[in-house]
């Protein structure tokens, strides 16, 4: 084996193509997981089984399917009955559907450990049931959970290179493309690996930036 | 008779009432078989400082729980200043809500927000009072609890005596009619004990609100209280004034209870 640094050269421009969509992917696949977490535990401490049972069971799904069946599925299934959308769409909203039924566990454990104390305190003062949850409760939970939520974008990185299975070009889509046609698997592959380590680097250590933030 | 109490001597504050304003009728309360409470029937007028003693476990926190709507009763009726407490629809409920504010053993200030907004933010959202107006009321209460140099503060920055004295501030921001006082020096350093009931002491003696107060502090129950009711075991044993009650209490339980606190 030996490495060849005009092959790394030649990469480099699909590189930089496939960073991009991978960065999408994180950034816009975790703001989704972010939010539609935070909508399913919320919709789970409605005080009525109507809402509790198909949010549950619908989440507890998506769980407990692989991500991979799930791409393929909103990918190949979705258009027979004339929904379409680009791959990176499909493949952005998959996995952060998939990723909210995590966060979601995350956000219910940091709601439940906000000390009954808060939830009397804002009942003794008549906040109203609204006020008492933005201003009180998740400003609270959410500071407990951004360690754990930090977490998951990791753990989602490391999921972009599922969404190759459905033509997406991120990091690793364009090293496979690149060494099929080239013949040379070492460098791009070597270099997307890199890549992997310092992205997952970088964003743990803005996370721990965002944690002392967030504890005063 | 010229000791009797003439419409005309009433408060000039009109939203202040007179007479009773507190009444719990054949009230129960139960935690699984545990009956805390059992048949209660008390009162308490406007403007008196009543301060509930007895043994742990004999119902005084749950009547304050009970009046702040944190708990409800199983069997009886809460009255408040005429309305209905308890049974009632949740929109009359929030109504008498305003007229309570509860100061809690630990204190549950907002760990979030900083001790200005720990104050203003009721009185902004619930009252509709505009924020300028808050916070010139909040600096007021503030400077009564001596703690105007904390201001910005956030509440893990104070220690457990300021706390509270910030949590009494809060309390009173929103005007209520009634304090309720949950053990609220009892979980404070015995240093800090002092300064918390100083602040209370000077709150009966300026205002004309109607305190309820839940203590293991019998010289500030002495001070304080016009009436003082003995609990045990979910039911008022003895009630008097405080001179009676601490000097030469009539029942056995009350004597005993003494003796062990004082």
């Amino acid at each position: 084996m030996k490495w060849d640094w005009s092959a790394v050269a030649d990469f480099m421009p699909h590189f930089w193509d496939g960073l991009l969509v991978t960065l999408q992917i994180l950034v816009l696949g975790s703001l989704i997981s972010f939010v539609l977490g935070l909508v399913w535990a919320l919709l789970m401490r409605v005080p009525t089984r109507w809402v509790t049972w198909p949010v549950g069971a619908v989440t507890e799904f998506v769980r407990n399917t692989p991500l991979l069946v799930q791409l393929f599925f909103l990918f190949y299934v979705l258009p027979e009955w004339g929904i379409t959308f680009s791959a990176l769409t499909t493949g952005v909203f998959a996995i952060g559907l998939h990723y909210s039924t995590y966060t979601m566990q995350v956000y219910r454990a940091g709601i439940e450990a906000v000390p009954a104390g808060q939830w009397e305190a804002a009942t003794a003062l008549n906040l109203p049931l609204r006020r008492t949850w933005t201003a009180v409760i998740l400003p609270q939970a959410v500071r407990r959970v951004v360690p754990a939520l930090g977490n998951y974008v990791i753990s989602m990185l490391k999921d972009t290179p599922m969404l190759m299975a459905i033509t997406v070009l991120e990091m690793l889509g364009e090293a496979r493309l690149f060494a099929q046609q080239n013949f040379q698997f070492t460098e791009p592959l070597t270099v997307i690996g890199f890549a992997f380590i310092v992205i997952s680097y970088l964003a743990s250590l803005a996370l721990r930036a965002l944690e002392r933030r967030l504890v005063h | 008779m010229s000791t009797e109490t003439h419409p005309t001597d009433s408060k000039p504050d009109p939203r202040r009432s007179t007479g009773e304003l507190i009444r719990l009728e054949q009230v129960t309360k139960r935690f699984g078989d545990h009956t805390v409470l059992d048949h209660l029937d008390f009162s308490v007028d406007a403007g008196k400082h009543v301060t509930l003693i007895g043994p742990s476990g004999s119902g005084k926190t749950t009547i304050l729980r009970l009046l702040m709507t944190l708990l409800k009763p199983d069997e009886g009726t809460i009255t408040v200043d005429g309305e209905r407490l308890f049974p009632a629809p949740e929109k009359q409920v929030r109504e008498i809500r305003k007229k309570i504010g509860m100061v809690f053993q630990q204190f549950n200030l907002f760990p979030n927000m900083t001790v200005l907004r720990n104050i203003t933010e009721a009185p902004v959202t619930v009252l509709g009072m505009s924020k300028d107006e808050a916070e010139e009321r909040a600096r007021e209460l503030l400077e009564l609890v001596g703690l105007t140099e904390h201001v910005d503060k956030h509440p893990a920055q104070l220690s457990g005596g300021q706390q509270q004295r910030v949590a009494i501030a809060r309390a009173l921001a929103m005007r209520p009619q009634v304090l309720l006082l949950d053990e609220v020096t009892s979980a404070l350093d015995p240093e800090l004990v002092a300064g918390v009931l100083d602040v209370l002491r000077d709150i009966a003696r300026s205002t004309d609100i109607t305190m309820l107060c839940v203590t293991h502090e019998m010289n500030f129950a002495r001070d304080i209280s016009d009436q003082v009711l003995m609990f045990d075991s979910g039911r008022v044993i003895e009630a008097g004034p405080p001179e009676k009650i601490f000097s030469e209490p009539e029942h056995d339980r009350t004597r005993e209870f003494l003796s062990a606190v004082l």
